[in-house]
Parts: structure tokens; sequence; C-alpha cells
């Protein structure tokens, strides 16, 4: 049986996949987008399980929200990236360190 | 059900939204001549909205749409206060965006969303209603920061600036639901910050409930931009445009002080033993970050935005003072710190022009020479961060160590005097630059002529020394707002 704490595991395990996936990333901008959509996922996880176990349907009305909200974050994140790639021709990490201090 | 009265309580808001979709509309009508003419409409918006929230102060707290807005003093002065600073910086703009050819439209409709979202966050009554203002607030300041498309900082700012802020709300996020789990063990679970103050009294988690607090915890310093959680601070101020810097710096701290009070007071109240430390450590980090390393800056951009983050020190340390007058202290703070922060961004702007950003401290070389009366303005911005009596960043400044002390914290007391002191040093380094240094050859500084700005930008740094000498009225009301 897959009890509550079992989907909290896996919340926790995305969840700190995300954020490992933002802060070793070293590369691409792109992969930051998928961590930060994976981090918003991790966390509707939590939520939804919640909300199931406890039998209550709060959470999963956040839940929809957060989806919602989390693509038009992804669309301006997009456009920023392209502008990103417009003034600088790269969308490496690495390359985006202009302001330093 | 909602209702009409709902719907009266929100009346503000909802007429910010049709506003600002209208405001769309007329700027995709337009001939690109006329365009010029949604700035003073925007700006009667905002007025207009500000008599609506001033005339419909309900007498004592109400809610609308089942306690998922909550409208009290606190939210009153908030959105006063937001709205007057983003008139004030709309009137700042307006030679900027025309000179160098921003789009007009864009800015002011983004402009308005973001205080939309500042005006729910500030009177949320829900984890959700929370969530929901704080994108909307983010989401319009990432596009904000991207609006002028060519330059090169400029991306680079707003790609930093969205990376750590979706962080930030990933963050927050996931100590709501780890919160909202905990409230459900052992009671009904429930997303209501008012249901939530009770949570620590019945919770079988309580675990959980600490961990959820920590997550929200680093939520809120990054969105304050409290030292360790700054690193965006210096790169957008220094990366947008000077304009969207200044309202950064100035309406968005009003609403990072109203989510940190919400969240922290309302919904995590029980908990104030548990995050006092942590606020009074963020608070002291942020103060020797923020001052130390503004001292090195030669860019004035990027010294106001660790001056910035000294000043979140401050305002830290009235909230972790944990009781009614250290919040009101802390509420003091950002107001003062809003309108300090717009007329030392104001003046910036008044003297940039297009090519010319004005934005390294050299730039301001033999100010007094060019126009004195400018660099009076400034005079009075920066010794008022600096905390230099009788200007009002010195009463604030008073009243949140005050609170401190109260608070048995004497040590963080100390530590604020101590490094308010070694801020003066940076704060008075552009005031040496602007009086006692020679202008160079050839000077480039030339004072826009908008006789708007020029008016409204001496107003706000005259307030600063009028709300300095007679500070009474404005402390009354925060104090009041929290029911002292």
């Amino acid at each position: 049986m897959i009890s509550l704490a079992h989907y909290i595991v896996l919340g926790a395990v995305l969840f700190c996949i995300a954020v490992a996936g933002l802060f070793i990333n070293r590369k691409n901008v792109i992969v930051l987008l998928m961590s930060i959509e994976l981090m918003l996922l991790a966390v509707n996880m939590n939520f939804v399980a919640f909300s199931r176990f406890l039998g209550d349907v709060s959470g999963q009305v956040f839940v929809f929200f957060i989806l919602t909200v989390a693509a038009a974050e992804a669309a301006i994140g997009l456009a920023i990236l392209v502008l990103l790639f417009r003034n600088r021709s790269t969308i490496n990490i690495a390359d985006i360190d202009s302001m330093k201090g | 059900m909602p209702n009409i009265n709902d719907i009266l309580i929100m009346l503000p808001e909802f007429y910010l939204v049709a506003a600002a979709c209208l405001l769309l509309l007329m700027d995709a009508f337009m001939k690109p001549a006329q365009r010029p003419l949604l700035h003073w409409v925007s700006i009667i918006v905002l007025l207009v909205a500000m008599y609506l929230v001033i005339v419909g102060q309900p007498p004592q707290t109400v809610t609308a749409f089942a306690g998922m807005f909550v409208r009290d003093g606190v939210s009153e002065v908030l959105k006063v206060f937001t709205l007057g600073v983003t008139a004030m910086l709309m009137v700042y703009s307006r030679p900027y965006l025309i000179d160098r050819k921003l789009p007009i439209g864009e800015f002011y409709a983004l402009l308005l969303f973001a205080v939309i979202g500042i005006m729910l966050l500030v009177s949320a009554g829900n984890l959700i209603t929370i969530y929901l203002g704080l994108e909307l607030l983010s989401l319009s300041s990432y596009a904000l920061v991207a609006l002028s498309r060519d330059a090169r900082l400029t991306s680079e700012a707003a790609i930093k600036y969205f990376v750590l802020g979706a962080l930030a709300s990933g963050m927050l996020l996931y100590g709501m639901s780890m919160v909202y789990g905990a409230s459900g063990m052992g009671g009904t679970p429930s997303l209501d910050l008012a249901q939530l103050h009770q949570v620590m009294a019945y919770t079988t988690a309580p675990t959980l409930l600490v961990f959820g607090m920590i997550f929200m915890l680093v939520g809120i310093g990054f969105k304050l931009g409290a030292a360790p959680f700054h690193m965006w601070i210096p790169d957008v101020y220094q990366g947008a445009p000077t304009p969207i810097t200044a309202f950064i710096a100035s309406a968005s701290k009003l609403a990072a002080f109203g989510m940190a009070w919400r969240l922290l007071d309302g919904g995590m109240g029980d908990l104030s033993q548990h995050w006092q430390l942590m606020l009074a450590v963020l608070a002291v980090v942020s103060l020797a970050i923020g001052n130390l390393v503004a001292i090195v800056q030669t860019n004035l951009k990027r010294m106001l935005a660790y001056s910035t983050i000294s000043h979140m020190g401050y305002l830290l340390l009235g909230l972790s003072a944990a009781g009614p007058e250290g919040y009101a202290a802390s509420m003091f703070y950002a107001i003062c710190y809003a309108l300090m922060g717009l007329a030392a961004f104001g003046v910036m702007l008044a003297l940039s022009r297009a090519g010319f950003e004005c934005e390294e401290i050299a730039d301001l070389k033999g100010l007094n020479q060019k126009a004195p009366w400018f660099a009076f303005l400034m005079l009075l911005a920066m010794f008022s961060l600096a905390g230099v009596p009788p200007l009002v960043g010195f009463w604030a400044k008073a009243l949140v160590l005050e609170a401190a002390i109260h608070a048995n914290m004497l040590w963080l007391a100390l530590v604020g005097v101590v490094f308010a002191i070694i801020g003066l040093y940076y704060y008075l380094h552009v005031i040496k630059v602007m009086y006692f240094d020679k202008a160079e050859e050839g000077g480039t500084l030339v004072v826009q002529q908008d006789k708007s700005l020029r008016v409204v930008l001496s107003l706000n740094a005259l307030l600063l020394l009028a709300l300095g000498m007679y500070w009474g009225p404005l402390l009354d009301w925060c104090r009041h707002a929290f029911g002292l």
C-alpha cells in the first residue's frame, strides 16, 4: 500500500533534484527553466497527496492555480530567454557574467 | 456565496484591473503620436484608486470571498503608499521613456498590473491569495526589467531576476504545502491564514510545521532581498532600466513587508519563538553584507542595491521583535525607505538622458556647480538613507532599534547602530563627490527640463525633511493599523 509518507518523500526527492539542477547546472538556461518547472511539480505532488489523504479539496484547488501560474511563468521565462539569445547569441550560463561585484 | 458586499470591499482592486485592461486596449488602438497621453491617464487611474481606498476604508477589519481577502488597517496604509509612490514614479519615468523610445503602453499597463499584485498581496487572507498576488507582482516585474529590449545588461538582469524569483516562489510554495499538511494532522486542513494561526496548538506533526515555516522564511528572505538570499538584488538594480529599479526599490518593498507580516504574524504567529531568532540572524547578515560591500561600489545603482540590502536588515530588525510595536516600526521603516529610495532614483532619472544613464558615482562630480538644487535634493535623499537627523531616515532607524531593545534584543540593536555608522561612509562619499569634486571638462550633466518631474521630485525630497520634523501623524497611522 502506498502511504502518505511515500508521496511526501517523492515530493522531497523531486524538489531536491530541481534545486540541485538550478545550482549545479553550469551549461544551459533551458535546463534552469526545466528545473523550475520540476520544482513546482514537486510542490503539486505534495499538495495533491496531502489533499487526498487528509480528505480536503482546497489543496487540489491550489494545485490548479499553481499549474496556471506556472504556464504563465514559463511563457515569460522563454520570452526572456529569446531576448537573451538575440542580444548575445548564446544561452550558456557561464557567459552571463557581465555584472559582478 | 460571493455577494455584492464582497465586490464592494474589493472595489479598488476591481477598478484597477478594469482600468489596466482598458489602458492596454487604448494603447493598441492609439496612434503613436497620442501615446504620451497614456502617461496622464495612468496617473489619474492611480489617484482615483487611492481615493477609492481611502473613501472605502472600513471602520474595522472586514473580509471578502470567504476570508480570501482581508481589508484591515495595515492593508489600507500599505495600499495608499503603494499607489502614491507608483504615481510619483510614473512622473519621474516619463522623460526617460520618451528619450529612449521605450514602449510606453506596455510600461504603464505592466506597472498597473504589478500594483494590483501588491494590493492583493498586502490584503491576502489565504495562502492562495498570497501566491497569486506575489506572482502577479513578480511576473510583471520580470517583464518590466526586460523592457528595454536592446540593452545587453537588461536581458542578463531579467534572466537572473526570473530564475532566482522563480526559485523563491518554489521555496515559498513548498513551505506552504508542508504547513497545509501539518494543519491537517489532528485537525481540519486549511489554507486560511487565520486558521493556520492555531495549528501549532493542536498539530500532531510539529516538525513538519516548522520545516514548512523555514521554507516559507527562505522565500520571504528572497523576496525582501535579505542576505544571504540577496544575490539577485545588485544585478537586477544595475541592469534594469532606472524607473524599474526605482519601482523594485520602493513599491515592491512595501509589498514584501506586507507579505512577510501576513505570513509570519498572520499565519505563523504562534511559532514566533522559532522564527524570531532566524529573522534576527538574517537581519545581522543583511546589515553586514549590505553596508560593507556597498563601500567598494563605483556604480551608484549597485551601491544603492547594497544599501537596500542593509535597509532590509533594519526592516527585519523590527519584524523580529515579533510584536505590534515592532511591526509598526517596521512598516514605518518600509514606507520611509520607499520614499527615500524613490527620491534617490528620481534624481538619477532627472539627470539621465538618452545615451547617458548617470549611474556611476563619478558622473555626479561637481553637481553642485551645475545644478545646485538637484545636488541638494540628492543630499537630502542620501542623508535620509544614512539616517542623519533631522531627516526621516533617522526616526525610522531609531524606532526599529527601540522596538528591538523592547523585545530584549539589545545585542541586535547594537549591531544595527554599529552598521549605521559604517554605512554613513558611502552615503557621505556621494555627497563629497557632488559638492567637493570638480566637474570634468566639457561636462555631460544636464537636468531634464520636464516641469512635472522637477516639481514632484522636489516635493518628494522635501517630504523627507518635513516628515523628519513632523513624523507623528505617519507614525500614529502605522501604530493605529496594528491596534496600538
